[in-house]
């Protein structure tokens, strides 16, 4: 007990003073890596309260992917660097925010300090209904049947931030191929792209089918498939393809339409938006989440690539 | 013989924790970037691998000390992967002869 509370204490400082070094580094490329450390620190942290699937994500996504398309900003953003940092925010906007971090700072010490008594749990009203549902993992009934529309949204709000992304390409580069070709050159990355891949593919669908009775589930999983796509295409053993492409098109709307074709069904032969058919209700929920991981793999992988910066091939 | 599993297992983990500090030193105290690396992936190899070794006995039947197994492997790689990259960084030239 007294070792547990001695390695919770020395999270937490850790995790402190690592956050305080993000945010006081001067250097961009500093600071993304304070805050990919951050991420799989706080991994650690939602293992220890016994949020696992959480853990996996925050890894997946908060660590790994995030960690990705920062230092691909951070790369991009270095010619101006000097510059922006140079530049002196006014007194007035100083205050305003250092006004607004202590309120919201104070928010979160009374919620911490003076929780109701007892807490608000919605855990008894989850597990009850899970036979139900036919899925052991109550984060994924929470996902996939208690709030799908949360779930529902979520993917269509990161297909719009790819469009962000998108959108960013001139003109005369649209429905072009993101980044520039890399030369696969026969080196140490390469061998890793060639090692990884088939063990990372494996680990990708395990954590994707094991969801539906432990820690895992289509976020995980599909996280766990773009960055084996990202390592590929960093090697430069295969070139990222043209946004333009249908089948990149189709995969990237799949997990979504099939989500919301699915969810209007319900409609028809249950009780409304995005309820299953109980009898049905385990396999639906299956074959949503093979869809979605498959659209959250290729919208990471893509993510990353970043916006379109090579002509069309016609 | 499950006490001397044990004291076994206390052995090779506090052996693995002392290179884990030695790494961590040695990142800390050494002159430049690739006896830093040096340092660090002594931490990795040998720390990680008798950390893994320690737990070994404790683990839950055939498959999990397999896992254990694979987690220290992919270590090793992605550990050698990023040290030859940030060492290639350094000196581009490659080894000096």
């Amino acid at each position: 007990m007294t070792a547990g509370l001695a390695l919770d204490a020395g999270l937490a400082v850790l995790v402190l003073a690592v956050a305080v070094w993000t945010i006081a580094a001067r250097a961009a490329f500093a600071a993304v890596v304070g805050f990919v450390t951050y991420g799989l620190l706080l991994a650690i942290v939602w293992v220890r309260i016994a949020a696992v699937d959480v853990a996996l994500t925050e890894a997946a996504i908060g660590g790994g992917v995030t960690g990705a398309v920062l230092i691909a900003a951070a790369a991009r953003l270095r010619p101006t660097e000097a510059r922006s940092a140079a530049e002196r925010p006014g007194a007035a906007l100083r205050i305003a925010a250092g006004v607004l971090s202590a309120l919201v700072s104070a928010g979160l010490a009374v919620l911490v300090l003076y929780p109701p008594n007892p807490a608000p749990s919605l855990a008894p009203a989850a597990a009850v209904h899970l036979p139900a549902l036919g899925v052991g993992n109550p984060v994924t009934a929470v996902l996939i049947a208690y709030r799908a529309i949360d779930t529902l949204l979520e993917k269509v709000v990161l297909l719009l931030a790819l469009l962000g992304v998108w959108s960013l390409a001139p003109d005369r580069f649209w429905g072009g191929a993101p980044g520039q070709r890399r030369d696969a050159r026969d080196g140490t990355l390469t061998l890793l792209a060639r090692l990884l891949p088939p063990v990372g593919i494996v680990v990708g669908v395990y954590i994707l089918w094991v969801g539906a009775v432990a820690p895992g589930g289509a976020f995980q999983g599909g996280a766990i498939l773009a960055a084996m796509w990202i390592l590929v295409m960093i090697a430069g053993l295969h070139d990222a393809p043209e946004i333009s492409r249908h089948w990149v098109r189709f995969l990237l709307v799949v997990g979504p339409a099939v989500f919301l074709a699915v969810g209007l069904a319900g409609f028809v032969v249950a009780d409304g938006f995005l309820s299953y058919p109980v009898r049905y209700a385990k396999p639906l929920i299956i074959a949503i989440e093979v869809v979605l991981t498959l659209s959250i793999a290729v919208i990471l992988g893509l993510l990353v690539a970043g916006p379109p910066e090579r002509e069309r091939r016609p | 013989m499950s006490q001397a599993l044990d004291i076994f297992t206390v052995i090779a983990v506090v052996a693995g924790a002392f290179f884990f500090l030695a790494g961590t030193v040695g990142l800390l105290r050494f002159p430049d970037p690739l006896t830093r690396l040096h340092a660090l992936t002594k931490a990795d190899n040998l720390g990680l691998g008798l950390v893994v070794l320690g737990l070994l006995p404790q683990a839950n039947g055939v498959l999990g000390g397999l896992k254990l197994v694979a987690v220290w492997l992919l270590a090793q790689l992605a550990g050698a992967t990023v040290t030859q990259l940030v060492a290639r960084a350094v000196r581009p030239e490659g080894p000096r002869a």
